[in-house]
């Protein structure tokens, strides 16, 4: 177990903690984010409960789980709504000869599928869970290729019968509206491979529950395969791969800069903090198009605009970074370059697109939001209530249409958010149209934020322009030292979990997908709404698969 | 007869041009080539050609697209086919939904295990002539996650691939390059080169009995559809 870090969390909230489970406890683990407690397999629950009900841990972030030489371990990741500094491990060995441990289902629901997604890759077993099924890989997979001593080498047959009609045949009657409809894995509303299993009345959806692993490109494992200082930050950019890159990479910054203890210099941040709204901004204007693509089904005026603009983001971006997408342009302790010459320039070129875009999203107004249409599709339909949306551990623009305040860019500041003037944006309506709502205005708060980044960047004295910490060629942080990092992507909370073990790569390397926890909710925010409905729901999460699946 | 001779000679005509000129314009049909078309097409210049000819020429000219998409290289075929890139300008931007509408497919990610055998089904649900580009490193070798435990090592490895461009992704220029140069493939009669294809569709039951198949006799039954993955042999 790790100890031995210097940063301890402060000493108040241990005791409050020590109090609160007393016994239960069977050790203390210092991570870098948070103090983690160890506590038996068969406690998990009462101990969640507690942590729940009491303390007010509401939050259940990310469940990590991984194999050491001598033991499995799982790791909940707990943290608060209303405060996501306040953070607490809660970390559960099991033996490698039984490697069972009780499920933390009951008390969040979003622990479902990711204690399927620990079971499937890393092959812990979990008591009292609904449904514990592989969740990623194959029904007919052999092995867990997260853990020890899996071969890579090995044949695998995988079939095809997944799509088979599950109804019972007494549901197949010829007078019964009882009908099993599988969406995807190649269809178009799915945006990208994902496929949904729905079973139907009539038309309205009775069970809607997503199928993925479609696009499981073991993004963890690649990212252990890499080494900390330049080998990892290029995967990043192909989690969410709609042109949030810059956001995902932070994530990965933002990690090990805490693991390997690195001061970002001011003027790389506003550099980042520029870059990755601009992310967000090309992010939303996709989401946009897509769903009005989903909910209309036009391909000619909404869609055209909005990747009219993304080309126009696309374009500043390729001149800041290289490349279109695909930017690795963060560097462990900064940025890869500075901006680009002639700055002038790039600055006017910027300020261009910022120039003509309330012009725009008055447009998009005007095309979407304040048509009748579009409205009688998407008011009051996909409605997620905000307490089902915290048990899923819905974050970002999905948790915030729910009227959630959750924003970790302002909740747990990190960058130059903390100096600039913005404001999170929540809507309460909790529908389609809320979503939505909520990335339209958020574009413009990204607006609002590039514009002050540029001002600053304009005004910085020329000869303190730095744009990289000193870093070691090397980096290999202490040996044993966990740390669980979350930025606010384009989607959410985008979350990394890292140990390492002294050598120059992660031991573990975990990503705590926004998209993935906001997908699992699907299917409370359809059952009972007509099939139409569940497309416009699935559109309004704006779920990306590269991010779901990993 | 030699070649400098004049052209008028090398026909074997002592009328000038003009009067031929003169026949088709004035005295009724042309009767150079003697044949029912001319008599049927009148005045009106005509084309001869191969039938194949002219289906590949239109073949090439209309592609329906799939409409497919998997992984980060879909965002950028998007691109390929929304404003400014407009691939529409080359007779290829109508993506259809169903494959069994579409001629080619573009094939933009990174194929996976789970994904393998639903996708050599959509090809095989693509009526004939079809033809396929692969976008993007994945499609050809696996790409960034060519080690990964999960990832198909290229997209020939499950169907026959035309044209390979390559990047990660590449840009619409270089999808659009592609797309016309499988045109001119097209135009030109030639039809996907045959592969080697490690990974086919095949009946459960037909498998050969090794440890493998033995273990999972009793979940998977004889009639199922499976792919069969051998990651040691694969590149
Ligand atoms: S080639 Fe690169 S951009 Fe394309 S799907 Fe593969 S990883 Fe993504």
């Amino acid at each position: 177990m790790s100890t031995g870090v210097e940063e301890t969390p402060d000493v108040e909230r241990e005791a409050e903690l020590e109090e609160l489970l007393g016994d239960r406890v069977l050790a203390r683990e210092t991570h870098l984010n948070a103090p983690g407690v160890v506590v038996n397999p068969g406690d998990v629950q009462d101990v969640l409960f507690t942590l729940r009900d009491e303390a007010g841990y509401d939050h259940c972030s990310c469940v990590t789980a991984q194999q050491y030489e001598d033991r499995y371990e799982t790791i909940y990741h707990l943290k608060k709504f209303a405060d996501p500094t306040d953070e607490v491990s809660v970390v559960v060995p099991t033996p490698l000869d039984a490697p069972v441990s009780q499920s933390a289902e009951p008390v969040y629901r979003t622990a479902d599928w990711h204690e399927r997604e620990a079971y499937d890759l890393v092959g812990i077993q979990y008591d009292d869970h609904p449904d514990l099924r592989r969740i990623l890989l194959p029904e007919t997979w052999q092995g867990h290729p997260l853990s020890g001593d899996y071969d890579q080498d090995k044949p695998q047959v995988v079939t095809l019968s997944e799509h088979a009609n599950p109804l019972l045949p007494d549901h197949r009657d010829s007078e019964g509206d009882t009908m099993f409809l599988n969406v995807g894995p190649h269809h178009p509303a799915t945006h990208g491979v994902l496929h949904v299993k729905t079973v139907l009345d009539g038309e309205t959806v009775v069970d809607a529950e997503p199928d993925i692993g479609y696009l499981h490109r073991c993004e963890e494992q690649m990212c252990q395969q890499g080494t900390y200082r330049h080998q990892i930050m290029p995967y990043p950019d192909r989690w969410d791969y709609v042109s949030s890159g810059l956001l995902n990479e932070w994530a990965y910054a933002r990690a090990i800069e805490d693991l390997a203890d690195v001061e970002v210099p001011e003027y790389a941040q506003v550099i980042r903090t520029m870059g990755a709204e601009l992310c967000r901004i090309a992010s939303h204007m996709l989401a946009l198009g897509t769903f009005a693509l989903d909910v209309y089904g036009e391909f000619t005026a909404t869609f055209m605009y909005t990747f009219r603009d993304r080309e126009i983001i696309q374009d500043i971006l390729e001149d800041l970074t290289g490349q279109r997408m695909m930017f690795n342009y963060f560097r462990v302790g900064g940025v890869a370059w500075d901006l680009p010459e002639p700055r002038e320039e790039f600055f006017a070129q910027t300020r261009d697109f910022l120039d003509e875009l309330p012009a725009k999203v008055d447009e998009y107004n005007d095309l979407i939001t304040t048509n009748e249409i579009f409205q009688l599709r998407c008011v009051d339909t996909g409605v997620l209530e905000p307490d089902v949306a915290k048990q899923y551990g819905c974050t970002g623009p999905v948790a915030r249409g729910s009227g959630v305040d959750y924003d970790l860019r302002r909740d747990d500041p990190y960058g130059y958010y903390p100096e600039l003037e913005w404001d999170v944006v929540t809507e309460g309506g909790c529908d389609n149209y809320s979503r939505v709502l909520v990335r339209m205005q958020e574009v413009e708060e990204s607006a609002k934020i590039v514009e002050q980044c540029l001002d600053i960047l304009e005004s910085w004295p020329e000869d303190e322009r730095d744009i990289q910490a000193n870093v070691p060629r090397t980096l290999k942080p202490d040996a044993d030292t966990e740390v669980y990092r979350a930025v606010e992507a384009a989607k959410g909370e985008l979350g990394i979990y890292m140990r390492s073990d002294g050598t120059d790569k992660p031991a573990r390397f975990k990503i705590r997908s926004p998209c993935f926890s906001n997908l699992q909710a699907l299917g409370e925010m359809t059952e009972g709404e007509y099939i139409p409905d569940l497309v416009a729901s699935l559109g309004s999460l704006d779920i990306v698969l590269g991010e779901v699946d990993r | 007869m030699s070649n400098d001779d004049p052209r008028q000679s090398i026909e074997g005509s002592t009328a000038p041009s003009t009067a031929t000129q003169d026949a088709r314009m004035g005295a009724g049909v042309d009767d150079r080539f003697n044949s029912k078309l001319r008599e049927a097409f009148g005045a009106s210049p005509f084309i001869l050609t191969k039938f194949d000819e002219f289906m590949n020429w239109v073949r090439g000219n209309s592609m329906f697209m799939l409409q497919f998409g998997i992984a980060c290289c879909s965002i950028e075929m998007i691109h390929t086919y929304a404003i400014k890139h407009d691939i529409d300008r080359y007779g290829a931007g109508v993506p259809r939904a169903s494959p069994r509408q579409a001629d080619v497919m573009i094939v933009p990610g990174t194929i996976v295990s789970k994904f393998g055998p639903r996708m050599k089904r959509v090809y095989d649900q693509m009526p004939e002539p079809k033809f396929v580009v692969g976008m993007g490193s994945c499609t050809i070798s696996g790409g960034p996650f060519q080690e990964g435990y999960n990832v198909v090592k290229g997209a020939e490895e499950i169907i026959p691939v035309d044209i390979h461009v390559p990047g990660c992704p590449p840009r619409p220029e270089a999808l659009i390059y592609g797309v016309l140069k499988l045109q001119e493939r097209i135009q030109n009669g030639e039809s996907s080169p045959v592969v080697v294809k490690p990974y086919e569709l095949e009946r459960f039951g037909d498998l050969e009995r090794d440890e493998l198949v033995q273990k999972l006799a009793d979940e998977i039954d004889e009639d199922d559809l499976v792919m069969r993955y051998n990651w040691a042999d694969s590149p």
